[in-house]
């Protein structure tokens, strides 16, 4: 069940190779990171889910059907999508971007407004402003709206294009949390696309390094990677040669304080 | 003004006259146009023909046309249809290119979200694309509008009346007052009709006035 890549490759007209033989299955309720530079493939990837982009070989499967026989435009309004920043409808109120797949399917307007308020209550924003249009509201509040919108059609799974990539580190961090506690309750299956190491391991159940051309160069848990890098490349990637990587404890007045490479402590060890 | 006043049913009649032939060459332009720039938007080498051959159009002199346009369509030269095929031709050759980078300006991001999220390819047409398409979509609208009003004087002088019928019967019988009237007549309701697209501009786009003055333009 769940999410199965088997052995997907695609090839632009142009001869651009973006992704090469890729295998790998999302279990239900598991979150998969894909992560790597630009040019790895991975929104490709992503993008097979719900046939935004039609792999060259192999298949993508969904519950173990082959989305190549599925309607493109049901498959995607029964997939969740979280797109980059910038990816609300501009004319569009707050509520009824929310609304918009829900409305697609045929669900009420009215009924679809409701349920559009609550979502927003859920991801953490006042339902006040359904009433304004993307615009005026911040980055991460258009970023919260953007998970709000993805869950509306109540889908099993989500697609999340790095997702929270444009706001600033501290709004990053809650969003994140943000997701984490929305997981623990709702237990999507969750493909998330982001080139930063660190939102991969802490939202990821698996991680999947890839290289360019979508050449997968590890793939594991956060702690596999973290305790054994397949190779140079991955070590490097996730900067485990950097010095806030190297932790080390040192005893100050009884306590283990935890600090990094250079010395600076980062926390008291329990 | 007093021949204003001893001619006003005569003035109100060609003024009518003139909208009936203007507003439906500007509507005919907007739709053929809107479908041009939609294909030179989608197929940008067919557009680059198309678009060309569209402005080619617009340096086709104004008499020309309208002896030839009555012999193609076989209709008659004095017919209001013959002068609103001429207009519609101009308003389209000076449309076109706008409509194109109309659908051009519609933000990528935007649209891929939206088609990620499941709109079928009408629905991204109806409801993202055209409405975001109508801030650019309506610059060129009014300048069309204000020079098809103005075009459409050149009826008179092959027997289709309208406010330029002031201007030729003014200039034959020498009355100045009249061609006064017809020169600030045409000019008033060109005014008239670019601020009822101002108008419905606003309404067709309310999210636009939440922008930031700077952002809006």
């Amino acid at each position: 069940m769940g999410i199965e890549f088997r052995d997907v490759g695609k090839t632009y007209p142009d001869g651009t190779v973006a992704v090469t033989g890729f295998s790998c299955t999302v279990p239900s309720h598991r979150t998969l990171a894909l992560v790597g530079t630009s040019g790895s493939g991975k929104t490709t990837l992503m993008r097979m889910v719900n046939r935004m982009v039609e792999p060259t070989t192999g298949t993508v499967l969904i519950d173990e059907r082959d989305v190549q026989g599925l309607d493109k435009v049901e498959l995607r309004r029964s997939i969740g999508y979280v797109p980059q920043a910038g990816g609300l409808l501009p004319h569009r109120r707050v509520v009824d971007n929310v609304a918009t797949v829900p409305v697609l399917t045929g669900t009420p307007k009215r009924a679809a407004r409701e349920a559009a308020l609550a979502l927003l209550e859920l991801v953490g924003l006042d339902p006040a402003l359904g009433r304004r249009y993307p615009t005026q509201l911040s980055g991460g509040q258009q970023q919260r709206v953007a998970v709000a919108r993805a869950l509306a059609a109540e889908p099993n799974i989500l697609l999340m294009d790095e997702p929270f990539g444009a706001v600033d580190p501290i709004v990053r961090r809650g969003l994140q949390d943000q997701l984490l506690q929305l997981q623990a309750e709702l237990g999507k299956t969750i493909v998330l696309v982001t080139h930063d190491v660190d939102e991969a391991f802490r939202l990821g159940d698996e991680v999947v390094i890839l290289r360019t051309g979508g050449i997968v160069a590890q793939t594991g848990t956060p702690k596999e990677i973290m305790a054994a890098p397949a190779d140079a490349f991955v070590r490097d990637f996730i900067g485990s040669d950097r010095a806030e990587r190297s932790l080390r404890t040192v005893e100050v007045d009884g306590l283990s304080l935890v600090v990094d490479g250079d010395g600076r402590p980062v926390g008291v060890l329990e | 003004m007093t021949w204003l006043n001893a001619n006003r049913d005569y003035v109100l009649d060609m003024l009518l006259q003139h909208v009936r032939l203007a507003v439906p060459a500007v509507v005919v332009s907007v739709l053929i146009a809107i479908v041009l720039g939609r294909i030179a938007w989608r197929w940008p080498r067919a557009g680059t023909v198309v678009l060309g051959t569209a402005s080619l159009l617009y340096s086709v002199p104004a008499l020309p046309l309208l002896i030839v346009i009555p012999v193609l369509l076989g209709i008659s030269l004095r017919s209001g249809l013959t002068l609103v095929v001429a207009l519609a031709v101009y308003g389209t050759a000076l449309l076109a290119g706008t409509a194109a980078d109309a659908f051009r300006s519609v933000d990528a991001r935007v649209r891929e979200a939206a088609e990620a999220m499941g709109y079928s390819r009408t629905g991204l047409f109806w409801k993202v694309d055209l409405p975001l398409a109508v801030p650019v979509l309506l610059s060129g609208i009014r300048v069309v509008t204000v020079s098809t009003v103005s075009l459409v004087t050149i009826g008179a002088l092959v027997g289709i009346p309208s406010l330029g019928n002031l201007l030729t019967d003014g200039f034959q019988r020498d009355i100045r007052a009249e061609i006064v009237t017809g020169v600030v007549g045409t000019m008033l309701l060109a005014i008239a009709l670019d601020v009822l697209l101002v108008g419905l501009g606003h309404l067709a786009t309310p999210w636009r006035a939440t922008l930031p003055k700077a952002a809006a333009r």
